[in-house]
This record gives C-alpha cells, structure tokens and sequence, in this order.
C-alpha cells in the first residue's frame, strides 16, 4: 500500500516547511480553500474516516454538530496527549513530519469554522513541541496560518498547548479543562464539546492521526480513501508494535490487517523464535487476546466481535515466558497512578485492584483474591464519569477470562506458573 | 523570584488564550525550569500573583499534573525510567536496579552532591524502541546496562 501518513517519515527535512511542499505538502490546503465547509464536512463522512485516537466514531459526523451560526466562535482541539502505554504513533507524526498534522489541522478548522486551534500535547514531549512550534511559526512566515490565509478571507491562529503529566488529559474534556487552566477532571455528558466544548463554545476534539487523513482525503476523494481495507472501517492505520517482536516499531498498513501479518510478517515474528502468549491489540485498555485470535483483522468492528478494541492501534506482544499476574498487576498500576480522583468507583477502586493484584504477584494472595477482583471489578464498570475505569476493568477482565488459572495459581501456590 | 526572562516567557504564553487562567500550566513549567527543576512555594505565589489567581488554586493545578515538582527539589539530572508494560516486557526493573546500584541511591531518591535523581514514570511513548528513560528534557532509548552507564558517565 502507497504510505498516506508515514510518507515522510524518512524523507530527509520532512519536518521543514520547504523540504514538506516539495513533497507536495499544502496542495490540498488550496483545493480545501477554494472549496466550501459542507462540502468538505460531507467529504470526510464519505470517506468513512473514523477517529483514531480509539473511539472510532465519525470524523465526518462529529463534524457536522458543530453549530453553522458564524457569529459564535469555534474551536478546534488536537489530542496529542498520546499517553495509552504502547502507543507511539502520533510522536511519529509529529516528531517527524510535523506539517502534515498542521495542514490537516487548517483543513479541519476551516470546514467546522474554528477560528483557533489548539494542539494539546503531552509535556514530555519536548523535542516534539520545539517541532510544532517551529513548524508553526514557518507555516505563520508563509500565510498558511493568521489572517485571510492564502487570500480566502479564512483566519486562523495555532498554537501548541503542553499538558504536564497526566493521562487522563487525553479524556476529551479533561484536555478541554486543562487548558482553561483546571485539574484535568472530565466533565459530564451531555453537553458534547460539539455544543459547548473550550470556553463553553463549539469545540471539536480530533487525534493526531485522524487529522493528519486529512490532507490525503481532499487531494485524493472519498472514494479512494473508503475503498482502504473495510468497508465500515476504512483507510490507513498506524499500527504501534513493541514488546517481545523482533523489528517493533510503527507500521502503516490498511485497516484490517490481521495480528498474524503485523506480527510474524512485518515484524519478523516473536523473540528468539518462542511461542507468542498474548497480545494487546489497541493500548491497555483493551482487553488481551490470544494466539488463537491471530487471523482476527485490526478494524474496529472485527477486534470489537473478539471482545477487544482496537483502540489507538498499539499492539502489545507477550511471549510464552511472560507473566500475566504482573503484567495486570503493571497495567492495574499505571491506572490507580493515572485515575484522576474524580469518581469514588475508579479513584477507590483502581487502588484496589492494584493492592490485590500487588500481593499475587509477591507471593502474599489470600484465598478468594480472584472473586475479590471479580466483583471490584463489577463495582467500576460503567460507574464513572469517564472511561478510565472501564479500560481497567476491561483489561483486567480479559487477563481472567483467559488465563484464570495462572492468577489462582499465584494464590494458591504463591509462586509464578512461568 | 523568577527571573525577568521567565516573567517575560509568562507574558509571552498569556498571549495564546482569552483568558489569563488558562497559561497558568505554561507558566508553572516556565517557573518551574527558573527555578532548577522544582516549583517553590515562592515562584507559585508569584505566579498566582501574574495570572489574577489565587495561590490556592495555583497549587491546586501544580498538584495535580505529575511533571510538577512542588516543593520537590531534584538533581540536576532527573532521570525517569519507564515501567510501563512495553518497557517491563524488555527488562525495565532490571534496569532500575543497575541505575540504583550504580548510583547508590534508591529510586525516589537524590544522590548527596545533587546530581541524579531517580524515579520511575508511566508511559512516555517510546514503547518501539523500549526500554526507555528520560533525563531532564531527553529521551534515551533501546536501553541496556553498558548504554546505561556510558549515559551516566558522560553527564558531568
């Protein structure tokens, strides 16, 4: 498949505004300027694009909420807070080919009619915020950005928001309260940021990734972009591989390529040749599965039919040697460490499940340990404002339904089964 | 005291947003960098005091957000090793334990001439080329013993 999002990745000084338009970079900013917002909002629900960040809901539709009234300021928000462990795709982009995701931002205030736009980014990413923020302040010197852009009458500000340690900021809404200033807690939905988002104004939220489609939807159709892998899951994807692989690293192949491809054909297979145990197939939020899921397409309808989500693509393998005890117990960890404190169920909860799965893992279980996760469990699930305690949940869910009996072992035994 | 450059940074961020609250994360890290790596009650005092906030409520977002160091001073080489999954899958403890040996402090803790600190972080989205470590601004990846302590001695 011809490279969409990863086409400059290696050119060299992709990331400088000169060397991006002689790749072609900014063409599709005109042609999208001389083109009108429904237009464009009804383009980008034609190609099927769905968000990237791990919802996948319609980009196209998400859109098309945003009130049309142009006397009320809009604004428009990239998720760049990249924090679900074992994703590393938007860094990529960013770090890389950074004009791609300011194009596609252009594009997208554009047709929604925000007037300014925010990349809110994790603080950690310091090389990638002085890459924004020069590429940026290139893209102001060459009127891609500021008043009546490229003489379309079109004004719009950028500027790079850095968060400062805090996963949950990648919750819509808490990203919204952390840059008006506030403890990132999400707020209650409805309203949706489409009707009342940043400042109380129509506000959409967009990944990285999702904006970067962009660009290539309006050079190259709908239709091109639709007729990608899966009819209701199309397009290219940035698949994050890390763990016990061979060539771990990111991957941009159509939707629906299967675990087995990623795997054992682009990345060369497992380790030092062992068996593979489990594998995470969107960020640990969602649920493992196992080898014989294998053949199971990367969309989200397919991994969703498992039991699983794809997420924001981060494929996580784990070898025969490894221990889901103490990877649940990592996983359960980074949660409580990550919970923002807001609801009692997730707060109270993910220290819970972190403390239990804390004494399994050190040989100090107590007989009824795995009911006792299974019922805390059940307390968090769908009982808080947000879903961080359902990706907890979720993951630890899937650890028990298919390795029970390695959990009931490190009560039993107190020791480890691999 | 923040320095005339740090306060001129602050005016600098108020300039991205409709209203003075919402630079109040920007100018917390441009404080925080003034001051060698941590916020003092001070610097947020003053901080407050540029964005028509109350103290309080300064603390409130320093608190929460894990990159502040409130009243934490640190090294001058703040290393975060990851110990999230990609990272543990690839030997992350191990790692934590050769830094603590090496440097003979635990993790959490400072060495005696201020020089390293040592912690532990979630995810820092380097899982491809994990395990990871940051020091001060700089990630470090595909980390083994011998690359770990060439880092260490090239730190001066």
């Amino acid at each position: 498949m011809e490279k969409v999002l990863l086409k400059n990745i290696d050119k060299p000084d992709a990331y400088k505004i000169d060397a991006y338009i002689r790749y072609g970079g900014y063409k599709a900013l005109e042609t999208a300027l001389k083109s009108d917002r429904d237009h464009l909002i009804q383009l980008v629900k034609d190609s099927g694009l769905r968000g990237r960040g791990g919802a996948g809901f319609s980009t196209g539709l998400k859109w098309s909420f945003i009130p049309k009234d142009p006397t009320i300021p809009k604004y428009l928000c990239c998720n760049a807070d990249e924090g679900e462990p074992g994703t590393f795709k938007d860094r990529g982009i960013m770090d890389n080919d950074p004009h791609l995701l300011i194009e596609g931002m252009i594009i997208s205030s554009f047709a929604i009619g925000a007037g300014t736009a925010y990349i809110y980014i994790r603080g950690e990413f310091v090389f990638g915020i002085r890459r924004l923020q020069a590429a940026i302040d290139e893209a102001y010197a060459k009127g891609f950005l500021g008043k009546n852009i490229l003489g379309s009458g079109f004004n719009l500000d950028m500027y790079v928001h850095s968060g400062f340690g805090a996963y949950i900021c990648g919750e819509e809404t808490a990203l919204l309260e952390s840059i008006e200033g506030y403890r990132a807690q999400p707020r209650k939905k409805p309203p949706f940021p489409a009707l009342a988002g940043l400042y109380g104004k129509p506000t959409v939220i967009n990944n990285v990734e999702t904006l970067s489609c962009i660009p290539a939807i309006v050079e190259k159709g709908a239709k091109w972009f639709s007729s990608i892998g899966p009819a209701k899951s199309p397009g290219p994807k940035i698949f994050c591989v890390s763990g016990h692989v061979k060539k771990p690293g990111l991957y941009e192949l159509p939707m629906g390529t299967t675990i087995r491809d990623i795997v054992y054909n682009h990345c060369g297979g497992i380790l030092g040749d062992k068996k593979l145990k489990a594998v995470i197939p969107g960020g640990v939020s969602a649920p493992m599965l196992t080898g014989k899921d294998l053949d199971t397409p990367m969309d989200f309808d397919s991994i969703a039919a498992k039991g699983s989500m794809l997420g924001s693509g981060a494929v996580i393998v784990m070898d025969e040697t490894t221990c889901i005890v103490k990877m649940s117990y990592i996983i359960n960890r980074f949660f409580s460490h990550e919970s923002c404190g807001k609801c009692t169920p997730c707060r109270e909860g993910t220290s819970w499940l972190t403390n239990v799965l804390g004494r399994m893992e050190h040989g100090e279980g107590r007989p009824g340990d795995v009911e006792l996760l299974e019922s805390l469990c059940g307390n968090i699930f769908g009982r808080t404002f947000c879903p961080l305690g359902d990706g907890a949940v979720m993951a630890l869910r899937g650890a028990l339904k298919n390795f029970r009996h390695e959990f009931q072992h490190h009560v039993d035994k107190k020791a480890c089964l691999v | 005291m923040l320095s005339e450059n740090a306060k001129k940074d602050i005016q600098a961020a108020l300039r991205k947003y409709p209203n003075r609250r919402s630079a109040v994360m920007d100018a917390l890290r441009i404080a925080q960098a003034d001051g060698g790596g941590s916020l003092t009650k001070g610097a947020m005092e003053e901080v407050a005091q540029i964005l028509d906030m109350r103290p309080a409520e300064v603390n409130a977002a320093a608190a929460f957000y894990t990159m502040y160091n409130v009243k934490k001073p640190v090294g001058r080489y703040y290393i975060q090793v990851c110990r999230n999954i990609s990272c543990s899958l690839l030997g992350a403890e191990h790692l934590i334990k050769h830094m603590e040996k090496t440097l003979g402090i635990k993790t959490g803790e400072t060495t005696k001439d201020s020089k390293f600190t040592i912690t532990t972080v979630e995810c820092l989205g380097s899982c491809g080329t994990a395990p990871m470590m940051q020091i001060n601004d700089d990630f470090h990846e595909n980390l083994t013993t011998e690359k770990i302590d060439g880092i260490l001695k090239s730190l001066k």
